[in-house]
């Protein structure tokens, strides 16, 4: 069996206004990342031959892939809707580079977006915060996904003395990186006393520990490596991916502490051929500060227990040892529900073409990007390099 | 008369109805396997451990231990909202299994993990009775 390595490579990537973006609707947000990303690869609707969305929770479509493919007037050989959370809509990545390395389809567009922030009614946000739970064995408690996240918080600083001061300087990080991107939703410095002095939203976790709601799409152009070559900009070429699946439901996690990260993150890097130290920067999925410290250990950047010291040293900032969150992440840059991580791919796109002014990590040349969804539940790594 | 907001409810199914029913008479129920002895919650149609079919209904003691906890302070729907601020709990039992619940009958920060707490029931309605715990 042929390994993916190398075989398909991102050749377009653009994101839609974000933060509250009350004007455009979920299916138009959607469709302006397309064009966007369309516009950055040089090419047109009719060049697309594969189409990934996934669904909206402000304006759903039963068959949401089909519905976009449908409103552009494109008729793709390959069409999916992905809608299982963070983790899995950016699985899709690779499953849409398996389709382009065995000769389904040549130039697939991912376009992903939602507006949680401007277009829910409050019986539809009312059904996403209540619909994470197991809804017989969890949701009758009362918990909100903020909720299920601070179980996993409160052992992971009890197992492993993580302090309060050390959760916020993920939160502190993120918006250092936001206030570089012009687009990001939240840019003013933020200090690791406003965030512990924020409020508290379920213990141990506060406002400023909790992502945005947001609106916004972004989306990628992905084609074979041989045809990369003739595309206006730098191709990023996919070297390795991973997914891992430990649980849907927290209260049945194998572990509070040690996630399917672990996994993914070994599928990917053996696919790749490469480890940790090869990494020049990294994006992990930042819906909670904890999250970011257990992702980061359990893909291999620090010893179980160490992310907290490793992020308040500063070893993730932009000029740091392992730069992380480049654009903001979900805490500060924007996060409409599960298109969320899309933003870490474009960014990261955007970094390794070194065209991110500002925020450039100095001669980035891979990358790993990590996504969760569910409670810490189902995982995939994904590696980008400039070179093959 | 006014109706308050109702909580989310469990809605049993073939395979939890005799799980809730026993809850609805003070009693919690957990899963061993009539194979290897495995036990598990919540209930299923395999042991999880051998795969066997032959998992069996086994009343559980009831005592637990807090293995994670939060105090939530922004209810999810206005229907627990009168209960801010309240304690979303992972409980692991005595058996082994974990299950989730709300920590009641004590102030929400006396509240920590490694407590011993035990089971009680809240009715719901009529027919639901959910388990909850309280320290002891």
């Amino acid at each position: 069996m042929t390994s993916l390595r190398g075989q398909v490579a991102i050749v377009g990537a653009a994101d839609t206004e974000v933060g509250k973006v009350a004007h455009m609707s979920a299916t138009q947000l959607c469709i302006d990342a397309a064009q966007r990303a369309l516009r950055d690869a040089g090419i047109g609707k009719d060049d697309v031959d594969g189409l990934v969305t996934c669904n909206s929770m402000a304006e759903p479509h039963m068959y949401h892939a089909e519905a976009m493919a449908e409103y552009l007037q494109i008729f793709p050989k390959y069409c999916v809707s992905a809608g299982a959370g963070g983790g899995t809509t950016f699985a899709v990545l690779y499953q849409a580079a398996s389709a382009i390395a065995h000769g389904i389809c040549e130039t697939v567009l991912i376009s992903m977006a939602d507006s949680l922030r401007s277009g829910l009614t409050r019986e539809q946000a009312m059904v996403m915060q209540s619909s994470s739970g197991h809804p017989q064995y969890e949701t009758p408690y009362g918990s909100t996904v903020p909720g299920y996240y601070a179980l996993i918080a409160q052992a992971y600083m009890h197992e492993y003395g993580v302090t309060r001061e050390q959760l916020a300087s993920v939160a502190v990080t993120c918006r250092e990186h936001a206030s570089l991107h012009p687009g990001a939703q939240m840019r003013d410095p933020i200090t690791v006393d406003d965030v512990i002095e924020s409020r508290l939203i379920a213990d141990p976790l506060r406002l400023l520990d909790c992502s945005l709601v947001s609106d916004g799409g972004a989306a990628i152009v992905l084609t074979s490596a041989e045809r990369a070559k003739d595309f206006p900009h730098q191709p990023v070429y996919l070297l390795g991916a991973g997914e891992g699946h430990g649980h849907e439901h927290i209260s049945q996690a194998r572990s509070l502490t040690t996630s399917a990260a672990r996994e993914s993150g070994e599928r990917a890097y053996a696919m790749a051929g490469l480890g940790p130290d090869d990494m020049d920067l990294v994006q992990v999925y930042d819906c909670f500060t904890p999250v970011v410290l257990i992702e980061l250990e359990d893909l291999g950047f620090c010893a179980k227990g160490e992310g907290g010291a490793f992020v308040a040293e500063g070893h993730t900032r932009i000029g740091g040892r392992l730069p992380m969150n480049t654009h903001g992440g979900l805490l500060s840059h924007c996060h409409p529900g599960n298109p969320g991580s899309m933003f870490a791919l474009t960014e990261t796109v955007t970094q390794l073409r070194h065209a991110a002014g500002e925020r450039q990590v100095a001669g980035a040349e891979t990358a790993l990007v990590h996504a969760q969804g569910g409670i810490l539940s189902s995982h995939c790594s994904v590696i980008l390099g400039r070179e093959r | 008369m006014t109706s308050e907001p109702a909580k989310l409810q469990p809605v049993p199914t073939p395979e939890s109805e005799a799980f809730w029913q026993a809850c609805s008479e003070g009693r919690l129920l957990i899963q061993r396997c009539n194979a290897c002895g495995h036990l598990q919650f919540y209930p299923r149609l395999l042991c999880t451990a051998c795969a066997s079919a032959e998992v069996a209904w086994h009343e559980a003691s009831g005592s637990g231990r807090v293995k994670s906890f939060t105090i939530i302070r922004r209810a999810v729907s206005e229907a627990y909202a009168g209960d801010v601020p309240y304690v979303v709990a992972l409980i692991e039992l005595a058996e082994g299994p974990t299950m989730m619940s709300n920590v009641v009958g004590c102030e929400a920060e006396d509240v920590y993990i490694g407590m011993s707490v035990s089971v009680r029931f809240e009715r719901r309605t009529q027919e639901i009775s959910v388990p909850v715990f309280a320290a002891g």
